[in-house]
């Protein structure tokens, strides 16, 4: 029987490390993640887990004892934020490029400058290129059973990459809202335990990690953590049947929302989904045929999928609540039309910047986006593809 | 056990020849004593901030560490290393593992007195059961000779070049063996090559088998960067001690400990001699310059013999 409670979504991912029991753990306080480390040292001193809590002095070092621990053979966590995950940067491709599945949440907050504490995700979209998996969360429940489902993706032995866990700061992170929770042994079943073929503290294998790796060999490197990252596809799909089995949750890349036979849709991520799916909700009893896209799985990007999910549409607001600074859209944006290039042509596309800095999104923004791409349709001018909405000019 | 330096040296050797360290560096012998320290049945993990004993002792597919070896970045040896040694406490707890083994994270003073200070006293204040080493060469040797808070004062590097202007690095250098020893740790060293290398090897084995967190920092000259003749490795390493300029010490549980005094503490101008950093201190106008050397040499004797219960 699956548990009842009303949980933050901090408190589900401590609940979910508690019950995944992980080797090591290193963090460094940031808000809004900061809570996670803070429930996750009061279960180690409590003895409800066998876990060595390593309260490190950065998070560089947080990364870095990460890197020491997983390369050991120890199953290894942590949670940050914005600038904590900015000083991982380094760190993050060396935990990805030694193919050490360390599993991360990552509690999504404006990066500085300025200083801001509130959400947007211009953190792990930073950090999109780092060779880190990312799983994306609309609510509690889905930090929960995704960081469930990231230990078992990061491990398997055709992928062996780290994986970050993102959900929304503040707006996830510290709302309490109703959760199902898995019963601990089950969860120990699911993740079972970690045996990677080479670790450091193999007494009948000496290895090294981390050489210099000059231009005979680095390439083929790059290219077999590449391989990785396309085997983790195929990966993801398969744990997600295997927890649906055991949870009746369903999840895929990404997920579809009226989204069939829509003529005007949204691509967006994490917790604005929610305020999306009201404003789809009522503009169908209107008669307007609005969907939307929730991405979970931005890297590996679900290029074909998303192109396939989408072609029917006529207009479509792809929303990134990070800038780019490309000058012409956020990274969503670039993907997204990326995947419809020579899939799904002929589709106007349209790339918002909202939420930055935390600004909050109300359902009336996103009614505004549905209502420009309903005049895109109608006219069949898009105009300007490179959009603000919700910001003061 | 009285040390016996053929029992030692008969010991396995655990960092093995054919690597790309250059000749007369004094890096690979003082690697290769630290890890004679260990008993030959314990297994140790080995890090290695990034800089010349890594990329030269690591090279893809070559490595001539036979214990395991972990390299991440240039800053981070000592929170890679703690990691480690997490997981080995977690993985002997849950009884996946029944070996012993032992950490040692080594850095140059790039990795060590600049860049990995925060992440080496984060390491040691934790109380990892694990050794930092720092190699002290005295500047960025990897990237070709920088001026780093290890590099001494007047020293010519190529950030700190000697010029008409200004005569070398302005700066004394950072006495990171101090700043270490303020951490309370069980066990902190001040060493370098002696002829027997029984001062290293003794502090070694004393740091490893200390429980806790241990630092030691050893003078390991460079013959690109200090400019000398390669087969003049040992010779310095003794100036050094008998100048005063390098002492050997320890501090064990707070209780501070002068390893040698030399018979006859020689003046500082004859471990500079040798070295061609310190060519420009020998024209006329510069000449003041290796007073002010002294002088500062000279304090800092004095100030140790105190904390060491040692006379004048």
């Amino acid at each position: 029987m699956a548990i009842r409670e009303r949980l933050s979504g901090n408190e589900a991912v401590a609940v979910a490390m508690r019950q995944i029991n992980p080797d090591v753990v290193a963090a460094f306080p940031i808000t809004p993640s900061t809570e996670i480390p803070q429930y996750f040292s009061q279960f180690v001193s409590n003895g409800q887990v066998q876990t060595e809590f390593v309260a490190v002095e950065s998070e560089h070092s947080a990364m870095s004892a990460c890197v020491g621990a997983q390369a050991a053979g120890g199953r290894t966590m942590t949670a940050t934020s914005a600038n904590g995950l900015a000083l991982m940067w380094e760190v993050l491709y060396i935990a990805a490029a030694m193919k050490l599945p360390i599993t991360m949440s990552c509690v999504n907050r404006a990066l500085s400058g300025p200083l801001n504490i509130h959400n947007d995700h211009s953190d792990s979209m930073g950090a999109r290129d780092s060779g880190w998996i990312q799983l994306y969360s609309e609510t509690n429940q889905e930090a929960y059973d995704n960081l469930i489902q990231a230990v078992r993706i990061g491990e398997h032995q055709d992928v062996m990459l780290p994986v970050m866990v993102c959900q929304d700061g503040f707006i996830t992170s510290h709302a309490v809202e109703n959760i199902e929770l898995l019963e601990d042994d089950k969860v120990k079943a699911f993740v079972g335990e970690y045996k990677p073929e080479h670790y450091l503290l193999n007494s009948k294998e000496q290895i090294a990690m981390g050489p210099l790796d000059l231009p005979a060999h680095c390439f083929e490197h790059k290219r077999e953590q590449a391989q990785g990252m396309m085997n983790s596809k195929k990966v993801i799909l398969d744990v997600a049947k295997e927890f649906e089995k055991l949870t009746g949750r369903k999840y895929s890349y990404f997920e579809e929302y009226k989204l069939d036979d829509a003529e005007v849709a949204v691509v967006i991520i994490n917790s604005t989904a929610g305020t999306a799916k009201t404003v789809v909700d009522s503009l169908r009893e209107q008669g307007i045929k609005a969907g939307l896209l929730k991405i979970r799985v931005f890297r590996p990007f679900p290029e074909e999928e998303v192109a396939n999910a989408l072609k029917k549409a006529k207009a479509l607001a792809v929303m990134d609540k990070a800038e780019g600074f490309s000058a012409v859209g956020g990274p969503l944006g670039a993907e997204v039309k990326s995947a419809l290039y020579g899939r799904a042509e002929g589709i106007k596309v349209v790339n918002y910047i909202y939420g930055l800095g935390g600004r909050d999104v109300r359902a009336d923004d996103i009614e505004k986006v549905y209502n420009d791409l309903l005049s895109i349709q109608k006219t069949g001018q898009v105009g300007e593809t490179y959009r603000y909405v919700g910001v003061r000019e | 056990m009285a040390y016996n330096l053929k029992q030692v040296m008969n010991k396995p050797d655990r960092l093995t020849g054919g690597h790309r360290m250059c000749a007369g560096c004094g890096a690979p012998p003082v690697v290769r004593t630290i890890l004679r320290a260990l008993e030959p049945e314990h297994h140790a993990v080995c890090g290695a901030a990034t800089g010349c004993l890594e990329v030269s002792t690591f090279l893809y597919p070559y490595t001539a560490w036979k214990d395991s070896f972990i390299h991440s970045a240039f800053e981070n040896a000592g929170a890679t290393i703690s990691g480690v040694e997490a997981a080995y406490n977690a993985m002997k707890r849950k009884g996946r593992l029944d070996d012993t083994y032992k950490f040692i994270a080594f850095g140059g003073d790039g990795g060590t007195y600049d860049i990995g200070l925060q992440s080496l006293s984060g390491a040691m204040e934790r109380g990892h059961d694990m050794v930092y080493v720092c190699y002290d060469n005295e500047a960025y040797m990897n990237t070709g000779i920088q001026r780093s808070s290890g590099t001494p004062k007047y020293a010519d590097t190529t950030t700190s070049p000697q010029g008409t202007v200004i005569p070398g690095k302005q700066q004394f250098k950072k006495d990171l063996t101090a700043v270490m020893i303020a951490h309370n740790l069980p066990y902190v060293a001040q060493s370098t090559l002696t002829s027997n290398f029984k001062d290293l090897y003794e502090k070694a084995e004393k740091a490893i088998y200390t429980k806790g967190p241990a630092f030691m920092n050893v003078l390991a000259p460079c013959p690109r960067g200090w400019r000398y003749d390669t087969p003049m490795l040992m010779e310095l390493c003794k100036l050094a001690m008998d100048t005063c300029i390098w002492p050997l010490y320890e501090v064990e549980n707070g209780v501070w400990k002068l390893n040698y005094k030399p018979k006859k503490k020689l003046p500082v101008i004859e471990y500079l001699k040798p070295q061609g950093r310190f060519k420009h201190l020998f024209s006329d106008e510069n000449k003041n310059l290796i007073n002010d050397i002294q002088e500062s040499i000279d304090k800092r004797w004095e100030e140790l013999l105190r904390k060491c219960g040692e006379s004048s």
